[in-house]
């Protein structure tokens, strides 16, 4: 793996960037209506506990956590889509550039991206509505990694599902984190939802982080073997998005779809 | 020719798919320095060649060998002193002139990238340009950012794919005078597809006639028209079209 060849995958990605204001503004714009609108609901059902019970580490962490991990998954696919969009498919794919270059480079741009959501949603939550993370402690790390980890992989997969139905699927990649979320138990415990449903959610890493978030809130300790296994399965994840990719790119290379992307043939 | 001396070696190549056979079983080398034109009717298998060459579509069966390098085993490393364009592969009209090239020179890892850039934007007088999205260029100035990309690289492997289609012909004059003369001053060997039977007599040293996915003719674009009964390279371009199968009874 070469990295001027990440690198330049990266680039792309800054000058498109730096070149267009309706590509900048949407790594802050819906994470700040997020975190605004969800901080004022917290504000609200605040005022209806009689236990002291604080719905803002909770829910607005919550809220955080998870657009985060939706921001990280985006900026893996809106890279990808650049390239659909700019129809360059021929262009970059007849170059020396290799699969895990090209990935590692959407990936690495990914990082850039959501990290400009992140600290966005960090400012606001803790300077506005006063989210402390002292609650959290240093256990947000692994919860951090395990969405970011999480997001890579169904950023890779989006793209690899886009790439094998051609440019009309673009339309398969946003509603993905809103399929999930029932089942990632972000704002419930999985103590909730039925049985059947439990059962896709123990396969899911962010079930492990929203788990131990609410543990943490409510006085107990977090679940160290837990957040190990939500840590294995993002990995796992990763690595099965990453053969996904590669199958469906070598398909195309079979099948020619490659070279005639823009004509949308699914053969 | 020897393996040495030999740009690009394609032997009994082939693609089908399912019932329908796109090449069929097509042999040939190009040598450093030498322009082969690569002629033939719409979906005579010439844009899927080039596709296979450039490692963007799997061969059926067959073997590609870009200096020696196979590219089905090695396909980076067959690639990296190989470049393209194409009438059909505008670069990402979203980026600059300059952004482009800086990007495909990464992705090439092009040695002294700033100066080569320059070059290039020299070479295809492109300077006024530099600093315009690709999106908002004419035809004619894509074509040009097109082939400024094709020879970032210095590439010994040069595959153009109606070069100049786009083109006005003093232009197209221009730029088949500069590709002749890279030709002339390095080692590069070039694969030329054009449906400009004048452009091609002028330009290549070689040609090849395929018809069905196959090769039917090749020779020197300047003799093989009386050598098979015709007056120019265009009539014999169109009774390949035509009449294909006679042309392969003569042989």
């Amino acid at each position: 793996m070469r990295f001027t060849r990440v690198s330049a995958i990266v680039l792309r990605q800054f000058y498109l960037l730096r070149g267009s204001p309706a590509r900048v503004i949407p790594l802050f714009a819906w994470v700040t209506i997020d975190i605004v609108l969800w901080g004022f609901i917290t504000r609200y059902l605040n005022t209806f506990t009689r236990s002291n019970f604080n719905f803002v580490p909770a829910l607005l962490g919550a809220v955080l956590l998870w657009d985060f991990f939706i921001r990280v998954m985006q900026g893996v696919s809106m890279a990808f889509l650049e390239d659909v969009w700019s129809r360059s498919f021929l262009n970059i794919f007849a170059t020396p550039l290799s699969i895990s270059e090209y990935v590692s480079g959407l990936v690495l741009s990914s990082i850039a991206t959501s990290s400009v959501g992140l600290l966005v949603m960090l400012f606001l939550a803790i300077v506005v509505f006063g989210l402390s993370f002292f609650l959290y402690g240093l256990v947000m790390i692994p919860f951090l990694l395990i969405l970011f980890a999480f997001g890579i992989a169904l950023g890779i997969a989006a793209s690899a599902i886009v790439l094998r139905l051609g440019p009309a699927a673009e339309w398969f990649v946003w509603p993905i984190p809103a399929l999930i979320s029932p089942f990632a138990a972000v704002f419930y415990p999985l103590s909730t939802l039925p049985r059947w449903m439990r059962s896709i959610s123990y396969a899911l890493p962010p079930s492990y982080v929203f788990e131990n978030l609410r543990a943490i809130i409510s006085g107990h300790a977090v679940s160290t073997s837990s957040l190990v296994v939500g840590g294995c399965l993002a990995t796992l994840d990763i690595a099965i998005a990453g053969w996904f990719f590669g199958s469906v790119y070598r398909n195309a290379v079979r099948t020619g779809l490659i070279a005639r992307y823009s004509a949308e043939s699914v053969s | 020719m020897s393996a040495t001396s030999t740009v690009l070696a394609v032997s009994d190549l082939r693609k089908q798919y399912g019932a329908l056979v796109a090449v069929d079983g097509i042999s040939f080398e190009l040598g450093p320095n030498e322009i082969v034109g690569l002629l033939g009717p719409n979906g005579a298998g010439k844009t899927t060649t080039i596709n296979m060459i450039l490692g963007v579509l799997e061969p059926t069966s067959g073997r590609i060998q870009i200096e020696g390098v196979d590219i089905a085993q090695h396909r980076a490393q067959a690639l990296e002193r190989t470049n393209f364009a194409a009438v059909y592969a505008p670069l990402p009209g979203n980026l600059t002139v300059y952004q482009n090239l800086r990007i495909f020179g990464m992705i090439y890892d092009v040695d002294g990238l700033a100066e080569r850039i320059e070059t290039v934007l020299r070479q295809f007088d492109l300077n006024a340009l530099r600093n315009t999205r690709c999106g908002v260029l004419s035809s004619g100035e894509q074509t040009r950012v097109s082939l400024a990309k094709a020879m970032l690289n210095r590439p010994n492997l040069l595959l153009l794919d109606e070069p100049t289609a786009s083109l006005d012909p003093a232009t197209a004059r221009d730029v088949r005078a500069k590709i002749r003369e890279l030709v002339a001053s390095g080692c590069s060997g070039v694969l030329w597809t054009s449906h400009n039977m004048y452009e091609v007599e002028e330009v290549c040293d070689r040609v090849l006639f395929l018809s069905h996915g196959k090769i039917l003719l090749e020779g020197d674009p300047k003799s093989l028209p009386s050598e098979h009964g015709k007056e120019t390279l265009e009539e014999l371009f169109i009774a390949v079209a035509r009449e294909p199968l006679a042309l392969e009874r003569s042989q």
